[in-house]
């Protein structure tokens, strides 16, 4: 597997240029002789298209929800960065880079990361002349707030909604296509394969969720924008439909993965309270501007908070973290939690949780003052909870809300497969082994509106591709593996359940074998054992579960049964990723790399690459390869917070 | 969590095949609910059931499950998304409900909104609605300083409000007539309030207006069961937004 990043010459701040300019293009007449599959709707997806099609170019977009609208960035609150500086506040493109590739611990691409920060500006001058209602000053400038540690504010939001709004944005964009004619959209289809004819990715083989049907959609270049894989975990602040199936599928077709063990946990989630539970929700990370969490100091202590007297609470992280305190970042919050429920000290029915405790702030600053910053917050825990916040502290634990590993891709968003590119969450490229906040979205919609057409150009202007068309060969080829895998799937079922196990039953294992071994601290170990036990999970599927319904019509067991079964082959390679790392980075606490002081350490000397992992066939163990990172612009440090 | 008990139920949901199909209410006893659950939780708990006995479990569209994304929602004893207020059918909590009580759950319905299957519906006119002009016509790139244009606070927040619309349909759903007004005014309200949107404002409300109707939507004839149900709190003042300007776009363009 060859892994050319194919990073400009140059000084860091003129390689987009640069790029951009030594590009090949593809000159207007020619456009519409070429055509684009765009898999995924999401802020990545949808802007791709949008503007893709702008350009010309013949588009075809999939997604697997009813309407475009309705993909995961939907659910974003927080906001998104950019480094325009509109407070005076002393940011710069310079200091979003830094922050990102120090957030990410040293664990990103500088070049990636640099144009990140370059074309963050272009998206919001984009989203606010496309009508995204953007929080606004008295004077009518655009309103920023701070987010994740961060010294500067540099967050755009609309209200608690940023994700709807930027994903509303572009979904319009890509409505003016289609109304146009020049996208097709696709949507409640789900990509089940992709089409590699010589060595290009050339098209894909969806399942159409209505009919059953298995349709062949060929195409010159192939865009996966299809999120990340969080749910391998069965729990997650991710929607359901969240999967790497399509990510999986094209990684099996020799598209390298990139640092799958890298996932993010985020510190405050609304604990798991049920073995009912179907998702996690997320409670922003700006609750920590004024809530004070602890723990009880006695061990196995079930009093209610308010009998617990404050000589008898452990304020932990302002404790260990007298600078930061309560607002050290996601992973040294994630982590500590963990550390305090494993040492049997943490909180409410399950001891999964900590508190999170208002009662000082409110006493300071007034309920009223409290409300009116977290008004809507609280009001989510209390439909949710049935407990309000105002009496009693809230309960938080870390719950897995992001991956930061997808497909390895080079400079121009393309796979180790010529003309298949992955943007947004389904790459690898820009976070490192922890995302700051805000930083998701901006990448999604960089990627998608400015990263991505130069790209699809230069391949265009670049290669020669020959007419396929999707009655080839390969097509029907992939078209015989997407049945046989589906009637493999359905295999006992018009004999009534024969066994006893449903698809869910066998995901609650996996994710809790993931969570328990390969979350947010690891060893090797455990890693170890949970590679041994992964077989029988995989066994137990496809010997036991029951799959009800027929492929012919609309059967959402058999959908879920499909992202399961990938998930199980990809738990695989995870495991081995994080076995290979034997350093602690980012959100990944590796247990036998720490400090003295029991802090992540960070291993330069023998970690600085990205894993890349190269499918080798059905029973065979993947095969590693590395990308070395070269830092000349910065220079790691180790992160400290005391 | 805080008070936690668990209920027994009576569920009489509507069963469908497809479009084609005729469909029929089946009932389903559901013992030792928690009252903690989230109402699509509860029919998780139900199709597992279903799939253990050998039964087809209940097919119902769904993705966040953090009322935001628009895809859930179904009648539940007559009520689009419930007996809550200003909530998503994943946001309904089994609270809301007694122990013995028999729960009637439907699709939503509407004539726009052909039944797929069980509870699932096709809302794509919605989508038709908004291609027909619910954008500001801008393509990437070239676009100027997003301080260029200021816009007072206020007229964002009151863009903010009507942009909060998530497309689930149980405006649709709710209306005597199908009407699908509440939406379509939304995001035509969005737009006309912003300076970005001025352009294009006429033809924007003409076009919507003419698809809105084409698509087999009802008119509003002020029942505001709109509002009612609608999970975000969307104002039916968008409605007389829309309707001012549809008639200043008919007048001034002929
Ligand atoms: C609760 C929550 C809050 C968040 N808050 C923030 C925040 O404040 N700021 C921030 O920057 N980030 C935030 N994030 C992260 C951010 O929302 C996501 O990382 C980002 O939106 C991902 O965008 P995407 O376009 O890559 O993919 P997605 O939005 O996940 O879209 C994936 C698309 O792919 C499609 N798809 C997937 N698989 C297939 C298949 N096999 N076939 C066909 N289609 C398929 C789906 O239908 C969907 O359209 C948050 C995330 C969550 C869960
Ligand atoms: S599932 Fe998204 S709004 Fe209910």
């Amino acid at each position: 597997m060859e892994l050319n990043s194919h990073i400009p010459s140059g000084p860091l701040s003129e390689k987009w240029d640069n790029h951009k300019f030594a590009n090949k293009l593809v000159n207007p007449a020619n456009r519409r002789k070429f055509s684009v599959i765009v898999v995924g709707t999401g802020l990545a997806g949808a802007a791709a298209s949008a503007t893709l099609a702008e350009q010309g170019y013949k588009v075809k977009t999939f997604c697997i929800q009813d309407s475009p609208r309705r993909a995961h960035s939907i659910a974003a609150q927080g906001g998104i960065n950019a480094a325009k500086n509109y407070q005076n506040d002393g940011d710069s493109v310079y200091r979003l880079f830094y922050d990102t590739i120090k957030g990410g611990d040293f664990r990103a691409r500088e070049a990636n990361v640099y144009r990140l920060a370059q074309v963050s500006n272009n998206i919001i001058d984009q989203c606010v002349a496309q009508g995204v209602p953007f929080a606004r000053e008295y004077g009518g400038t655009l309103a920023n707030r701070s987010f994740g540690g961060a010294q500067v504010s540099r967050t755009f939001y609309a209200r608690g909604q940023t994700g709807q709004q930027l994903l509303l944005g572009a979904y319009s964009a890509l409505s003016r296509q289609i109304h146009a004619g020049k996208v097709e959209m696709y949507p409640r289809r789900e990509m089940m394969d992709l089409v590699v004819v010589d060595g290009k990715a050339r098209g894909i083989t969806v399942r159409n969720h209505i009919t059953g049907e298995i349709e062949s959609h060929s195409a010159d270049a192939v865009l996966l924008c299809t999120g990340g894989y969080g749910n391998v975990y069965f729990l997650s602040t991710n929607a359901m439909s969240c999967n790497v199936t399509a990510a999986w599928r094209a990684h099996k077709h020799g598209a390298g993965f990139a640092n799958p063990c890298f996932v993010q946990i985020h510190p405050t989630c609304i604990p798991v309270h049920g073995d009912y539970q179907s998702k996690l929700t997320l409670m922003s990370e700006s609750l920590r501007n004024d809530g004070r969490v602890w723990v009880p100091k006695k061990q196995g202590d079930t009093r209610p908070p308010a009998q617990i007297p404050e000589s008898e609470r452990d304020y932990y992280l302002e404790g260990k973290y007298p600078s930061f305190g309560n607002l050290v970042p996601r992973d040294v919050a994630s982590r500590n939690a963990k550390e305090q429920c494993d040492l049997n000290k943490g909180v409410g029915s399950t001891g999964l949780a900590v508190y999170l405790d208002f009662a000082d702030a409110i006493k300071r600053d007034g309920e009223q003052t409290i409300l009116k910053k977290y008004g809507n917050l609280f009001q989510m825990y209390e439909k949710i909870v049935d407990t309000n916040p105002v009496n009693e502290p809230m309960m938080i634990y870390p719950a897995v809300h992001y991956t930061m590993g997808g497909l390895w891709v080079d400079y121009n968003l393309m796979t180790t497969i010529p003309g298949l590119f992955a943007l947004g969450e389904c790459n690898f490229s820009d976070h490192g082994a922890n995302r700051l906040g805000a930083s998701a979205l901006m990448q999604g919609l960089a990627d998608g509106y400015f990263v991505v057409s130069p790209a699809v150009a230069n391949y265009f202007g670049s290669t020669p591709i020959d007419k396929v068309t999707a009655d080839n060969s390969e097509f029907l080829a992939s078209r015989e593996r997407v049945n046989n895998r589906i009637s493999k799937i359905l295999k006992n079922s018009d004999k009534g359940p024969k066994g006893t196990v449903t698809v869910d039953e066998v995901h609650k294992e996996l994710g809790k074998l993931m969570w328990d071994n390969c979350g947010m601290a690891r060893n090797k170990e455990g890693l170890k054992n949970a590679l041994e036990a992964l077989p029988a999970i995989k066994d137990k599927f496809w010997d036991k579960v029951y799959v009800p319904g027929s492929g012919k019509d609309l059967n959402q067991s058999l959908e879920r049964a499909g992202r399961v079964a990938d998930f199980l082959e990809f738990a695989d390679v995870m495991i081995h990723d994080a076995l290979e790392r034997e350093e602690s980075c980012g959100c990944h606490l590796r247990e036998e790399s720490q400090t003295e002081e029991n802090e992540a350490k960070r291993d330069d000397n023998n970690y600085s690459h990205v894993s890349v992992w190269e499918h080798k066939g059905e029973d065979e163990a993947p095969v590693m390869h590395k990308e070395q990172l070269a830092f000349e612009n910065v220079t790691p440090s180790q992160r400290s917070y005391k | 969590m805080a008070n936690m008990s668990s209920i027994d139920l009576t569920l009489q949901i509507w069963r469908q095949r497809n479009n084609d199909a005729l469909g029929n209410f089946e009932f389903y006893n559901l013992d030792d609910i928690s009252t903690d659950m989230s109402f699509l939780e509860m029919l998780d708990v139900l199709n597992e059931k279903l799939t253990k006995e050998g039964k087809d479990p209940v097919a119902f569209d769904h993705d966040c499950r953090e009322g935001i994304c628009g895809q859930c929602g179904s009648v539940v004893n007559g009520i689009a998304h419930g007996p809550e207020k200003e909530v998503t059918l994943c946001q309904l909590h089994m609270r809301n409900f007694k122990s013995g009580d028999t729960i009637v759950i439907e699709p939503f319905r509407s004539r726009a909104f052909p039944v797929r299957k069980d509870l699932v519906v096709d809302r794509s006119a919605l989508d038709r609605i908004v291609q027909s002009g619910g954008y500001v016509s801008v393509n990437t790139g070239g676009v100027p300083d997003g301080n260029a244009t200021p816009i007072p606070s206020e007229t964002a927040e009151l863009a903010m409000d009507a942009a909060a619309c998530i497309g689930c349909g149980a405006c649709v759903a709710s209306c005597p007539n199908g009407a699908a007004m509440l939406f379509t005014s939304a995001k035509i309200s969005q737009l006309c309030l912003l300076p970005q949107g001025q352009a294009e404002r006429k033809q924007r409300a003409l076009s919507m207006v003419e698809t809105m109707d084409k698509e087999g939507f009802g008119n509003c004839s002020n029942y505001k069961a709109c509002e009612i149900v609608c999970p975000k709190s969307i104002s039916i003042r968008n409605i007389a937004r829309m309707n001012r300007e549809f008639v200043t776009a008919t007048l001034t363009e002929g």
